[in-house]
This record gives structure tokens, C-alpha cells and sequence, in this order.
């Protein structure tokens, strides 16, 4: 007999994700990915200033920070033909560095741990034998007996209260949690260090953006002038202080991330046969050590990865009419040419069209349109975007850096390659890029001390910043590879303004409804790959499985309207 | 708030959590500093967390980008961050919270039962109004229903952010979903706007502090933002206004100036118009502010800023308007001369400009009264 169940909201994630699926037999056979918020910002965005776009779109996410306005920027930048000075590139380097050891981070502890942490749980530790663990798996320093027995008391402290707080009607006790109780309670610990430790790791930002969340950027480089002379811009301090930062972090990342990461996914191996899904991945690359403008440069390789085939890697080319295009057939939207088009961004159009459920409703009607998302699809295949996906063509381009990491965790957990292909292949691959971002600062940071040093200062290319200076009309793409996945941006400006901008965001490549021909994305396919449900009540599993892809819904859902046409409005005010 | 029997207070749950008396007195101290207080007000905030418990906290998400809970994740006053976290009873918050779906509800709804009239709603988002509702839906419900019976019960509301004070940039024109604040939507309850894009982590939690602390709104001004952090114009307060005052501008980025460190207005800046603490508490545990790291402030805490642009035209409309003509004039006079001259000319400067300062100044007030 088959079960439906809703999922919604789906939380300890950014955004409005609403999740359908029927269960058969302790199985999930089905599955339908929702998003039911929209913001239309991409409209907002026609006929204002393109050097402004950086701060609107940046407005996206304010988990994925920064991402939007870097790629907005190049996309400005790639329409008008500026080329950034060394130094810029350098410093938008170390702030997407800075960004991924951030928010990988807080993913692994705040929004994924609990799908595999029983917090509860954790009581019954034994504190010595937790810090014997602790100890022989990390040189991390609070590790003593003491820590861990005073952790325990005061959780125990706060579950008593009866006041659970964020820990209210958790999945606890759950058959699918596996650790052992020492396993727990160094993830909870860990889980109120992570918290007290990001707010470091991003004072990069305030320091090169003056602020995070949304630290501020600029079309042609980077506002922070490098002045050693001058107390109040970028000098020898406030250089000291982004080498400090980069080091406690990668100290963090190298000495609880990674250990704590293998130290779970040793007990959850099983994950490593279960939603695998689609099998294709997409890379765009980033991370330019000579110009963005010079893709051999990038530490990230770009890249497409068809049927688990690593042996062949795919071109990606975003300029490319049939390569990159976005359906709406299952979207709430019309297309003039009806719904069974596909569009390249720049050609984009679309015109919002509600014609789910009047709320409130118990089901979504999955079998026509059923999400604010659109469906972006490259040479017509779904593709998963993400760390897996740059893990899989990094390691398929043969880059050493890249295999070495790899390999290093498969030997640990004692899997083959394939392994990969999964929920818990997801979720490793995502620690093991963090690694290679961590090591990866700390040589932009000395490049950018040597560029210093060599005499070089320059930090903006002000040159064509007059828009008396443009081209009548331009269009650019920009694109870079945010922590959940490629993301590009399309722009079009006519008359010194925007006429069309369009982003392809990492999770409508990943949370998509189905395309014209019925094909899942990522997240359906993925449920759909030999998904146990225990307890339907309690579907833990639905939550590691999409928890595993890092969902972001308000980067997700957008829309482009390029003939300036009004969506149909009721005002109830 | 009415204290519970079988709920610890604060004061005794630090202490199981193995902090001092001492500590204690600290941390009250260091909150009561926070609020603006006099040294005696360290004790009343000590009798406050004696004998209260944890105020339960609903914080809903509609239209945003989750900012706003990204910046009160960055506060960072240690045991602040501590007590924000653990002290508060934060029983629904889609970004942090274990449970989803229908236990994610229950735990909402169980928080309305047990303490309506004691329970804190934080609003996080605009609310979009057209095509009832449809543009945001959690758990099959429109944003604007769920908003009404969330805020039924709420002995307060926080409206955190830009969205929820007044739209933010969905609603930039042409507003095409209707996003509105939570003002427009919500009569009879006390709000308190937070305005910002995000807000400061560190006033978020004070805030917060404070209305746990004493069980009351803090004193807000005309428009309803607390007056501690949203009294001053960040022009005001900022480092670099005495290069304003003598001058002394970046006339392109990175050019010879910016890498002095001087001041941005004619790059565009809104310190001039925008109210925020960002000049006095600056960002991430005061490591720098948007100008501090040489880019104009986009007066991300004001009404309509998407709208008052582009960014980087300077602005004309500010109080003080009068003085446009000298900062053209003088920056193009600074641009020539010697060392000695500038220096020379900055003191002229400033001596001339006393009058045009003390005018400004009167008429940031007389502007803030327009605003209510």
C-alpha cells in the first residue's frame, strides 16, 4: 500500500522547500521538490544602474553571501570588457575561500549533524571514554574528561528545563541514528564550538567587504584600497589579521571537520548505496589564479560528467545556445512559445502563473505544475551541481591535489570510488573540498603579501566605471562556483541600464520539478535511489538526502520578465 | 513574564552551567553597559535574570534571504551568544531547529498554547499580499495567515531586517509579488523594527536581551526602531568625517585618496541620510564597517534605499544639502595644491564649515521628526 507524505517546511535549510513523497512498502518510490516562495527580484533588477546589481542580487542569499555579488560583478565586468587588477582577484579569492569554510562548516554541524547526531542520545556518554575517542582521532585541544562531563551536565541541564528549543520534537531515539552515545556527544560539542568559531572565519569579509552578512563589492575590483601608510585601510594590521584568520580556520577544518566527518561516516556506511540519483554532474569552475578571464588558471576544473563516467569529461560552455536552457512545464509560468520550450538565459522570458492550490492545501497537484523553480537542464540532461560534482571532475581532470584527498578518505573509510555516488558521498565530498579551499587560502594570502611587497597595489580598474564610457548595448555572463554548486549570471544592458538579468542558481539545478519529457532533478532522483523510510512519521532519511545537497530555496527561486510584462496582481489590502 | 515554577531562571541555570556568581555579575554588567545603563543598573539586570525563565521565542521566515539569522548567529559577545542560544527557548526557527514538517508545527503550536501572551514573535521577511498569498507558503499556508495567528499570541513582535520593517528589495519597484511589512499587517501589538540588510548581529542580540531581560519593549523612536542603535546618522559618527569636514574626498575608487582613507561621499555614501550603529558597534565584533573597508555605506537601514539610487551618484537630497557646492569646490581645489597647503586649507576648512556642521545637524533632527 502506498503512503503520501508532505514534508514542509523542511527545515535547517535557507528557504521554503516543501517535499512530496509516497512511500511503498517501507520505501520511497516517488517524490516531488517544491519551492512555494518567490521574490521576483530579477524583474526588480530591469532598468536600474548594472554597477548596482552586485547589492540586489547579493540580496539573494544571505547564507550563500557574497556568491551572487561575485558573480554579478563578472558578469558586469565580462559585458563590458574590464579586466580586474591581480590584487582584486586575489581578494575576491580569499573571501569565496573564506565563504566555503564558513558555510561548509555550518552546514556539517548546524543544518546536517542532527539528520546523524541523536542529541539526546548523548547523555548516556561516558565523559573519559568520549575524550579517549576524541583524543585519538584529533590533536583538537578540548578534549579532556573535564570538557566533556561539563558538556554533558549542562545539556542535561537544559533537557530537564523541558524547554528544548531548537531540539523541540526532534527525530531522537529514531532506529536510523546509529552512533554510538561518545560518537554523539563530541558531535554536540562540536555542534556549540562551530557556532562560537564561524563568526570568526567571516571577519575576512568584514575586514576586505566591511560587513557579513552582504559585504560590499564593486564592478572593476575591490573597494578596499591597500594603503600601508594609512591606519584606516587595508595595511600591515589588518593584512596580519586575515592571515590569522585563515590559519585558526584551517586549523578548525583540519583538526574537528574532517576527523568528526569520517568519524560519523565510519558508522553510517550504508548511506553509501543510497540516493546516489541522477549521475550527472556540472561544474563551471572557479578559483582564477591568472585572470578569470584565463579558465586553465582555475583551481577548480569545469566540467560535465555524464551516467557516472568519470573516464570522459565534458566542455561546458555557458555562451552556447543549446547548452544551458531553462523549462517550465512543471513551473509556475508560461513561456509565449508554450510550455514545452526550453530557453537560453539571454533569450529568457517568463511570466509568473500561480495555478497551484488556493492555500490553505493539504497537496500540491504534482502531476501538472507544482513549483516556483524553474527546470534548467545542460544538452537537455539534469545535472547535480555541487561539491560532489566539482569533487567528481577535479578527480576526473586528473587533478593531483584533488585525488589525493580522495583517495585519502576512501582508504580511511575502507570504499571504492563509487561509493561517492550517494547521500553519504555527498556530505564527504563537501568536507574534502573544504580541506583543499583551506590549504588553497593560505597560498593566495602569501601571493598577495608578494604582490605587496613587489610594489603592487592596485585594487580597482576605475577605467571604464563611467558608464559615458560603455557600449550602447552589451551582454555578459558571469559565473563562479558557489558552496552549493555552479551558479551563473546573464546580463543584458542597453542605454547604460539593465535591460535583462538572469541567474541559473545551484539549487534549481538541484530542486527542480520535472523537465517536458517527465526526467526528475537532482533531489527526486536522488529520494527516489533506494531511500528506506522506518517510520513515515518520522522521515529522517527524506532529511539526510536533501540535507545532503545543502538546500538553498531563496537562491533557487527567481524569475526574468525581459518585455517588462506585469504579473497578473490582486491587491488584498 | 511570569515566572514558572519547574523552569530554572536564568541565574540558576548558569550556574549549572558551571559559571560563577561572579560571572554572572559580570555578564550583567556587561548587558547593562549594553543598554545604556548606569552602573546600578548591573543589579537590576541581575534581579531581572534571577527571577525570570525562558521567554519562548517563534521566529518565522517569509520572504528573505536568511540573513537576518546568519547576523544573529555572528553576535559575539561570548556568554551572550551563550544565554541568545541557550536562554531563550528558541522553539521554532526553520533555519536551526531538528524537526521538520508537521513535529516542526507542533512545536510552534504547543509554544501558542502553553504561553499565549508570554511568547516573542521575530519576524524574519516581508509578507507578499498579492494573489492571496501564494507567493510564499509554508506547510500549505500563505505567509499572511500564518502571520495573523502567530502574532494573535505574542506578548511582542520583532520585526528583524529590511524585509520585515519595510520590504527590502522585493520590495525595490515594481513590488511585483506585494511584499509588505509586518506594520501594515499586524494592529495591537507592540513591534519593534530592526532595520538593517542584515541588521548588526550585536544590536540583534541586544534587542533581544533586552526584551527578555525586563520583560518590556525598549524605548523606541518615532518610527519605532530602538533608540540605543538607530538615533545616529552613521555620517555622524563616522571616522572618516573629518575628512569630510576638511574636503578631502575619493574621487574615483582606489585613486590616491581612497588609499589615504578619505571620504566617500562623493562616491556615492549614504552615511548622510542612513541612522544605524554601524559607525559605533561596526560589524563582527567591531572588526570594520562598510566604510571602514573604503566602500560608501548603501544606507541599507533606511526606507526605500533600493529605490533612492543608483549607489554610486552621490547624493544631493540629504540634510545639509548646502554644502554640495563647497565639496565639489573643495575637492577640486585639494587636488592641486602642496602638502602644507592642504593641511593650511583642512583647518580653514573646518573653521568655515563649524556653522554649516551645527546647521546639519539641526536639520538631521528636523528630518527625523518628518520621518515619523
Amino acid at each position: 500500500m502506498s503512503n503520501r507524505i508532505v514534508v514542509d517546511p523542511v527545515t535547517r535549510i535557507e528557504g521554503h522547500l516543501r517535499i512530496e513523497a509516497e512511500i511503498q512498502d517501507g520505501k520511497l518510490v516517488d517524490a516531488y521538490s517544491s519551492g512555494t516562495m518567490v521574490r521576483l527580484i530579477e524583474r526588480i533588477l530591469q532598468g536600474r544602474d548594472p554597477r548596482d546589481a552586485w547589492a540586489f542580487v547579493g540580496r539573494v542569499c544571505g547564507v550563500c553571501t557574497t556568491v551572487h555579488s561575485l558573480a554579478s560583478c563578472r558578469s558586469v565586468e565580462d559585458a563590458l570588457g574590464i579586466v580586474i587588477p591581480p590584487n582584486a582577484e586575489i581578494v575576491r579569492n580569499l573571501m569565496y575561500c573564506a565563504q566555503y569554510m564558513h558555510d561548509h562548516v555550518v552546514h556539517f554541524y548546524h543544518l546536517h549533524a542532527l539528520d546523524w547526531v541523536d542529541v539526546v542520545n548523548a547523555l548516556q556518554a561516558d565523559p573519559k571514554a568520549t575524550s579517549e575517542l576524541a583524543q585519538s582521532i584529533s590533536n583538537w585541544p578540548k578534549s579532556s574528561p573535564g570538557y566533556f562531563s561539563d558538556l554533558q551536565k549542562r545539556v542535561k541541564g537544559f533537557v530537564e528545563s523541558g524547554q528544548l528549543g531548537i531540539f523541540t520534537n526532534g527525530y531522537w531515539g529514531h532506529p536510523a541514528y546509529k552512533l554510538p552515545p561518545e560518537v554523539n556527544l563530541i558531535g554536540l560539542a562540536h555542534y556549540l564550538e562551530a557556532l562560537e568559531w564561524q563568526k570568526e572565519m567571516v571577519k575576512v569579509h568584514a575586514i576586505f567587504g566591511g560587513k557579513n552578512p552582504h559585504p560590499n563589492y564593486l564592478v572593476g575590483g575591490m573597494a578596499c584600497s591597500i594603503g600601508l601608510d594609512d591606519v584606516s585601510v587595508i595595511n600591515a594590521e589588518r593584512l596580519a589579521y586575515i592571515g590569522r584568520l585563515f590559519e585558526e580556520g584551517k586549523r578548525f577544518v583540519e583538526q574537528v571537520y574532517i576527523p568528526d566527518l569520517l568519524a560519523i561516516a565510519s558508522f553510517y556506511k550504508d548511506w553509501a548505496a543510497i540516493g546516489g540519483g541522477l549521475g550527472n554532474y556540472l561544474v563551471y569552475g572557479d578559483l582564477p589564479t591568472n585572470g578569470y578571464n584565463d579558465p586553465s588558471s582555475f583551481l577548480i576544473p569545469s566540467g560535465a560528467i555524464l551516467n557516472k563516467d568519470i573516464s570522459t569529461v565534458y566542455d561546458v560552455d555557458l555562451r552556447e545556445d543549446a547548452q544551458v536552457q531553462e523549462f517550465i512545464s512543471r513551473s509556475w509560468y508560461e513561456y509565449s512559445e508554450g510550455d514545452k520550450a526550453g530557453l537560453h538565459p539571454w533569450k529568457g522570458e517568463t511570466n509568473v502563473k500561480y495555478t497551484g492550490p488556493k492555500p490553505p492545501y493539504e497537496h500540491l497537484n504534482v502531476e501538472e505544475k507544482y513549483s516556483y523553480l524553474k527546470t534548467p537542464r545542460w544538452k537537455g540532461n539534469a545535472m547535480e551541481v555541487g561539491p560532489l560534482a566539482r569533487m567528481l571532475v577535479g578527480y576526473a581532470r586528473g587533478r593531483e591535489d584533488f585525488k589525493e584527498v580522495v583517495d585519502s578518505a576512501l582508504a580511511k573509510l575502507d570504499v571504492p570510488v563509487t561509493a561517492l555516488f550517494s547521500t553519504l558521498g555527498r556530505t564527504a565530498a563537501r568536507g574534502l573540498e573544504t580541506q583543499l579551499i583551506a590549504n588553497w587560502a593560505m597560498d593566495f594570502y602569501d601571493q598577495l603579501l608578494t604582490n605587496i611587497r613587489n610594489g603592487d597595489t592596485r585594487m580597482a580598474d576605475t577605467s571604464k566605471f563611467n558608464p559615458e564610457r560603455w557600449e550602447a548595448s552589451a551582454q555578459g555572463v558571469g559565473h563562479t562556483e558557489a558552496p552549493r554548486g555552479a551558479l551563473a549570471h546573464w546580463c543584458v544592458i542597453k542605454d547604460q541600464k539593465l535591460e535583462n538579468y538572469q541567474l541559473v542558481v545551484p539549487t534549481t539545478w538541484n530542486a527542480s520539478p520535472r523537465d517536458p519529457e517527465g526526467n526528475p532533478s537532482a533531489y527526486e532522483s536522488s529520494l527516489m535511489d533506494n531511500t528506506p523510510i522506518a517510520d513515515p512519521e518520522q522521515p529522517l532519511e527524506i532529511l539526510r538526502t536533501v540535507h545532503s545537497f545543502d538546500p538553498c530555496l531563496a537562491c533557487a527561486v527567481h524569475l526574468y520578465d525581459e518585455d517588462g510584462k506585469q504579473v497578473n496582481r490582486v491587491k488584498v489590502l | 513574564m511570569t515566572p514558572s515554577s519547574n523552569r530554572p531562571t536564568y541565574y540558576e541555570e548558569l550556574r549549572q552551567k558551571g559559571y560563577s556568581r561572579r560571572d554572572f555579575m559580570k555578564f550583567c554588567t556587561t548587558i547593562a553597559a549594553y543598554m545604556g545603563l548606569q552602573a546600578s543598573g548591573a543589579a537590576q539586570v541581575a534581579e531581572a535574570l534571577k527571577s525570570n525563565s525562558r521567554v519562548p521565542v517563534i521566529w518565522m521566515h517569509f520572504q528573505e534571504c536568511t540573513c537576518c539569522s546568519e547576523s544573529f548567529i555572528r553576535s559575539s559577545h561570548p556568554i551572550v551568544a551563550d544565554v541568545i542560544l541557550d536562554k531563550i527557548s528558541l522553539d521554532y526557527t526553520e533555519t536551526l531547529m531538528a524537526a521538520s514538517g508537521h513535529q516542526a508545527e507542533a512545536a510552534m503550536h504547543k509554544t501558542m498554547e502553553e504561553f499565549p501572551g508570554e511568547y516573542v514573535l521575530c519576524v524574519e521577511g516581508s509578507v507578499p499580499v498579492y494573489e492571496d498569498g501564494v507567493y510564499c507558503c509554508i506547510g500549505g499556508r500563505s505567509a499572511a495567515d500564518i502571520l495573523q495567528e502567530t502574532a494573535a499570541g505574542a506578548k511582542a513582535i520583532i520585526a528583524w531586517g529590511s524585509c520585515a520593517c519595510n520590504g527590502c528589495v522585493q520590495a525595490a519597484k515594481p513590488n511585483p509579488t506585494g511584499a509588505t511589512p509586518i506594520h501594515k499587517l499586524v494592529k495591537g501589538k507592540p513591534i519593534i523594527k530592526v532595520p538593517g540588510c542584515p541588521p548588526i548581529g550585536e544590536v540583534m542580540a541586544g534587542v533581544l536581551v533586552h526584551l527578555v531581560t525586563f520583560g518590556r519593549v525598549p524605548e523606541l523612536d518615532r518610527i519605532g526602531r530602538p533608540k540605543a542603535f538607530y538615533s545616529k546618522r552613521v555620517h555622524d559618527t563616522c571616522y572618516r568625517r573629518p575628512f569630510y569636514d576638511a574636503g578631502l574626498f575619493v574621487e574615483s575608487f582606489d585613486d590616491e585618496n581612497a588609499q589615504k582613507g578619505y571620504c566617500l561621499y562623493k562616491v556615492g555614501c549614504r552615511g548622510p541620510m542612513t541612522y544605524n550603529a554601524c559607525g559605533v558597534t561596526k560589524w563582527n565584533n567591531g572588526t570594520s564597517f562598510p566604510i571602514q573597508s573604503g566602500h560608501g555605506c548603501i544606507g541599507c537601514s533606511e526606507e526605500n534605499f533600493w529605490d533612492n539610487g543608483p549607489f554610486y551618484r552621490r547624493i544631493t537630497n540629504f540634510p545639509g544639502f548646502g554644502i554640495e557646492s563647497n565639496a565639489d569646490k573643495i575637492g577640486g581645489v585639494v587636488a592641486g595644491v602642496t602638502a602644507a597647503g592642504i593641511a593650511a586649507h583642512a583647518i580653514g576648512t573646518n573653521l568655515r564649515k563649524k556653522k554649516l556642521i551645527d546647521d546639519l545637524i539641526a536639520e538631521g533632527k528636523e528630518s527625523d521628526k518628518e520621518l515619523s
